[in-house]
């Protein structure tokens, strides 16, 4: 019942805030519960056995036992760190909230327990059913907090987001329904289970476009590349992050997007081997363009959160062309890639909004001189800089090493390119700091001769993410230790992937196999 | 006290002193900041000295020591433990890191006595030494890289540490993102020799390496070499990344001194040093060393004849001075690198704390021009810098005679070298004379330029201590690295301690012969005569008749201009590269983000939506048009079926 209370319980709390009026209140039993939901899922970390790849603490109910659709939770060492990394960024984004959003504050923390236990949801899900439930429904409360608590243009990019990604859903479910029908025909039941798809074997054609290995591997793919989003399927991301409000981009970039590069190692990479090594050599182009061309782009910004809107392009074209080039260090750095990029760029979201609260203004060349009005910003804000361009030491480096490196064992001119990002990222990066922070007080600085520094509560919603970058960075074995198994077993049965049910019989089996 | 535990208190007392000052950054006492930074250093100096006692205290062949703490991170067949090596090499470089260290920290004390924020300063530059620690003492290519970018980190801090001035913080950087074009190739360097070796260890890479060496261009050791010479070359400002050390002169005049020419720009030549073996095996890339060293030796010292700031003068003369260095290692004089390498980081730590009690006496002046005679007001700061003068320009006997001596001759003599290689050196080293000599004539000696309003006087003690002793290292240090040719003919025949000391670390030339002691001889008074008569050419020039530059510049304007504007290298990248650049990231985004791949979205939608429309004109609610429908359909499907 272990996973089933991380999802049921944000959404329990969202049942009891409907029944709170007062603001105040609200407030507090938000954060009291994120709090909580954090340090539950913390327990996750004590109960999971990091030396099998097996899935753990499974739970299975019967739905729609006619259709083989089961509410069929389990968790592995591809999950477990997201689903932390999720229940880290609630308390962090309600306290960053807290005085930003005055406007429906109810309905506004509802949204957010309802996002994270669909965000949860699907990271836990174990029938492709429930999975795309979960996925569909992580839409709603994002598409109501940019609607409602977004920038001026909100309207335009909630449609643009939500139609977006529906779009390349759709195809994504067909394939489900597909696979369902093959359980049948193969192995004589429904089942819209995930263990069941591994078991099937489907036919793949090389270099015939329509046949059904390849066709469900593009369905697949095409709805995670854009969640990701993967260049050229990105430019929802810019808009819909320019107008949601500070909680909704963190969100949005700290998880949501990892929803797709976990799609890619739950379904594309194991359920169509021979499609992806085949038609791998696509998503390692758009990767690496994805690396550049995000970057490029980043670099001529005027406004602060479109520049880090494009450098997530950028990181995430990182996770792609990691995950794409199918070896254990490409793999492993994409997934670290995933964690790090969560943790920094929620943390470069943060302090924009920060940014934001006080002065209303987003546009770089008006700024200057902040470091000289806000020096403990100013050092909150480098610092998760530097972890952005991947500086030793900081979680960054670890995620984009691993890619590079996996990449070079794969193919070294296609590294080469791809280490452009290492000195794009480092140039835009510090020249909008340099516009932003040093020089003589710009424009907006002088506006505002009233500003504060950080207070307390925003020291205490960046300390954890400051923590984090150090600590993921100097001591990443920490953190690895819990996909290595997932990782090394996947490597190892690339082309007839299985997973067990942790305690099963096949597991223990397979466990004595593997020693 | 264990190893372990005295190489953890080594490199972990900068970052006390790091946490300690950086926690209280807003602090205005420089003088308890300055304390606390200084003893941390000092104390990694002590237990550096502690190390090298027991290193000499050890038979030869076994003088490495491995200290291992924990595994950073094992994946597959990649193992990157957080491990360090004392050996011969890496404990010269902490003495040297260290010892110079503490000295501009003391040095610091009173240079930054009126600044604002004295805490944080002293923070970054603890944190600076830190990285280069970890950056020397690493036992594999990854620590190495992770100190390597962390000095590159504080260098971007320190040099805009006045960020207000948007100058300053552009030149950091400019630092930073030009020393990130050397550090994709260092990665890329790393991945190679992982991917060829299996492993990024450097005694496992080098216990890996094959017996014969590679003739050709891209296969993978050479290849590897290329790339770790890309990311050298950035670190060490050599052509073509040497762009940003002169505008790193930005940064306050200790920082200039100890990590842009004592420490950190030095870490390519230690980077290649310490991967000699590889090298070795890769003559091709070794050729390219050798002759971008040459080349940037002879380019950067062009350019330092035509500077009036004297911080820029300096700068200059490091990027060709460490040319020098690269031609050495590049010939497969690893030693004769090391050895100018050390000398170097003394007499040039020297003259940029010279210049810093310049310029604080001259009230933040830098302009040569406005200088002169400052021989009578300053006179401890003129007579170390006179020894760091005779020092570089390689006067008789004082160490960069012998640094450099060893240099030109084994450029000339190895099997890798040639005399063209010397040629260029010589001549750079006939720059070199030529615009020190311009620099002491401008600064110290002939007329005074100075404003009256300016009083100039000479620095406190705690300044005046660290250039006296650096004054001493430049004197006499040459003295640990005699050539052999030379120690001949010396009383008592000094033999090369240096060299003997770093043997078992450094692989022989192959091939190398037995060279003949009249020709280098020869070389050297050759060389010294043409350095001398340069330097006097200066002298004259510009202490005794200083109308004299002035007409010259006249009559050579179009030369004298390029050369002033540094070649016009920087406005070249400009227009040639960052320019272009930017119009095509605008144009990325205005014409492919916005005005392609958006467009085709909305097209997308739009006829989606016109279909949408097209479609419900169909359904009229006209029975009529219904039934009409229907009937199509039927006899359209019974001619089907009929056919």
């Amino acid at each position: 019942m272990f996973l089933s209370s991380l999802i049921l319980l944000p959404l329990v709390v969202a049942l009891v805030l409907l029944f709170i009026n007062d603001e105040k209140i609200v407030r507090w039993v938000s954060l009291a519960s994120a709090v909580a939901l954090f340090v539950e899922s913390l327990f996750l970390l004590k109960l999971f056995d990091k030396s099998s790849p097996d899935l753990q603490l499974v739970e299975y109910a019967n739905w729609l036992p006619d259709y083989g659709i089961a509410y069929y939770l389990g968790v592995d060492g591809w999950s477990l760190l997201l689903v932390v990394l999720t229940t880290l960024l609630t308390p962090l984004v309600i306290g960053a909230s807290w005085n930003a959003i005055d406007q429906k504050v109810k309905g506004y923390h509802i949204a957010l327990f309802v996002l994270q236990s669909a965000v949860l949801g699907s990271f836990l899900s174990l029938d492709s059913i429930l999975f795309y439930l979960f996925f569909e429904l992580s839409l709603v409360p994002m598409y109501f907090m940019i609607g409602i608590w977004g920038g001026e243009n909100r309207i335009y990019a909630t449609y643009k987001f939500f139609i977006y990604t529906m779009a390349g859903s759709v195809f994504m479910l067909a394939a489900i329904i597909y696979l369902i029908l093959q359980c049948r025909v193969q192995l004589g039941y429904y089942s819209a289970s995930i263990m069941d798809f591994y078991q099937l074997s489907i036919p793949f054609v090389e270099g015939d476009f329509f046949t059904p290995q390849t066709l469900l591997f593009f369905a697949f793919a095409g709805a995670f590349a854009i969640k990701v989003p993967v260049f050229p399927l990105h430019t929802w991301l810019p808009d819909a992050h320019v107008q949601a409000p500070t909680a909704g981009s963190v969100i949005l970039a700290g998880v949501m997007l990892k929803m797709g590069t976990y799609g890619f190692v739950r379904f594309v990479l194991p359920l169509f081997p021979e499609a992806a090594a085949y038609w791998g050599f696509l998503f390692i182009a758009v990767g690496v363009i994805g690396i550049i061309y995000g970057a490029l782009v980043a670099m001529v910004q005027v406004d602060i959160k479109k520049l880090v809107a494009y450098s997530s392009v950028s990181h995430m074209g990182y996770v792609i062309l990691g995950l794409f080039v199918l070896n254990t260090y490409g793999l492993t750095g994409g997934l670290y890639q995933m964690l790090a990029h969560g943790v920094s760029t929620g943390g470069l979201f943060l302090l924009v909004g920060m940014i934001y609260e006080r002065t209303h203004t987003r546009e770089i060349a008006k700024y200057g001189g902040l470091a000289t009005a806000m020096p403990i910003y100013a050092i909150f804000f480098l610092i998760i800089t530097f972890s952005s361009i991947a500086v030793p030491m900081t979680n960054g480096f670890v995620g984009e090493f691993l890619v590079l490196i996996g990449t070079f064992s794969y193919n070294k001119w296609i590294a080469s390119l791809a280490v452009l990002g290492v000195i794009l990222g480092a140039a835009y990066m510090l020249w909008m700091v340099k516009k932003v922070f040093f020089g003589e007080k710009g424009e907006t600085v002088l506006k505002h001769p009233e500003m504060q520094d950080l207070n307390l509560r925003e020291g205490l919603v960046l300390t954890p993410i400051v923590v984090l970058i150090f600590w993921m960075g100097i001591f990443p074995q920490h953190f690895l230790s819990y996909s290595d198994a997932s990782i090394r077993h996947f490597i190892e049965n690339k082309s007839n992937y299985q997973l067990n049910i942790y305690g099963s019989e096949a597991a223990v089996e397979s466990a004595e196999t593997r020693e | 006290m264990s190893n372990h535990v005295l190489l953890a208190l080594l490199l972990l007392s900068p970052v006390i002193g790091f946490l300690i000052n950086g926690l209280r950054f807003r602090s205005q006492n420089g003088m308890l900041a300055g304390t606390i930074a200084t003893v941390a250093v000092a104390t990694s100096f002590a237990a550096a000295l502690m190390f090298f006692f027991q290193l000499v205290g050890l038979p030869a062949d076994q003088r490495s020591l491995r200290i291992e703490y924990f595994t950073w991170l094992a994946l597959g067949g990649l193992d990157i433990p957080v491990a360090f090596v004392v050996d011969q090499l890496s404990i010269l470089m902490v003495l040297i890191i260290t010892g110079v260290g503490s000295l501009i920290h003391l040095f610091s004390v009173g240079y930054m006595s009126h600044d604002e924020r004295p805490a944080k300063y002293f923070s970054y530059l603890n944190l600076f030494v830190f990285n280069m620690l970890l950056l020397v003492l690493g036992a594999n290519l990854v620590l190495m890289f992770v100190g390597w970018e962390g000095v590159g980190l504080c260098s971007y801090l320190l040099i805009g540490f006045w960020f207000t001035d948007k100058a300053k913080a552009a030149a950091g950087m400019k630092a930073f993102v030009t020393n990130r074009i050397g550090d994709a190739g260092f990665l890329l360097g790393i991945f190679m020799l992982f991917v060829t070796f299996g492993s990024i260890d450097f005694a496992q890479i080098i216990s890996a390496l094959p017996e014969t060496a590679e003739t050709t261009w891209t296969t993978s050791m050479c290849l590897a070499c290329l790339f770790l010479f890309v990311g050298a070359a950035g670190k060490s400002a050599q052509i073509p990344l040497y762009v940003w050390l002169p505008d790193a002169m930005a940064g306050p005049t200790p920082v200039s001194a100890l990590i842009h020419a004592a420490t950190m720009v030095t870490a390519g030549v230690y980077m290649i040093i310490r991967l000699n073996p590889l090298f070795l095996l890769a003559p091709n890339a070794m050729t390219v060393v050798a002759a971008v060293g040459a080349a940037t030796a002879l380019f950067a010292a062009t350019m330092g004849i035509a500077q009036n700031d004297i911080k820029k003068v300096l700068a200059y003369s490091t990027v060709s001075q460490l040319g020098f260095m690269f031609l050495a290692v590049g010939v497969g004089a690893f030693g004769a690198g090391f050895f100018h390498l050390m000398t170097h980081a003394f007499f040039k730590a020297l003259m940029f704390l010279g210049s810093g009690s310049v310029i604080h006496a001259m009230h933040e002046e830098q302009d040569m021009r406005k200088m002169g005679g400052l021989k009578k007001y300053l006179p401890i700061t003129h007579w170390t810098f006179v020894c760091g003068w005779l020092a570089i320009i390689g006067a008789p006997f004082f160490s960069g005679f012998f640094s450099k001596d060893e240099i030109l001759w084994m450029a000339f003599h190895s099997p890798q070298g040639s005399p063209m290689l010397w040629l260029v050196a010589v001549v750079a080293a006939i720059c070199t004379a030529f615009y020190m000599t311009r620099l002491m004539a401008m600064t110290f000696w002939g007329g005074s330029r100075v404003p009256k309003e300016t009083h100039p006087h000479e620095a406190p003690l705690t300044m005046t201590i660290p250039l006296i002793v650096l004054a001493v290292l430049s004197v006499f240090a040459g003295w640990l690295g005699v050539p052999h040719g030379l120690s001949t003919f010396l009383p008592g025949h000094p033999s090369n301690i240096l060299e003997h000391w770093l043997e078992p670390v450094i692989r022989p030339i192959p091939g190398l012969q037995h060279g003949s002691i009249g020709l280098e001889m020869t070389l050297m008074v050759v060389t010294v005569l043409l350095a001398s008569i340069s330097a006097f050419i200066a002298f004259y020039m510009y202490a005794l008749k200083p109308n004299i530059p002035v007409t010259l510049a006249n009559k050579l304007r179009p030369l004298h201009n390029l050369v002033a504007n540094k070649y016009y290298i920087d406005e070249f990248y400009q227009l040639a590269f960052i320019q272009p650049l930017i119009q095509f990231s605008r144009a990325l985004w205005t014409k492919a983000d916005i005005g392609f791949i958006d467009r085709s979205t909305y097209k997308l939608t739009d006829f989606i939506k016109s279909a949408g429309e097209g479609l419900r004109s169909l359904q009229t609610g006209q029975l009529q048009s219904y039934t009409l429908m229907i009937v199509v359909g039927v006899v359209a499907t019974l001619l089907l079926l009929m056919v």
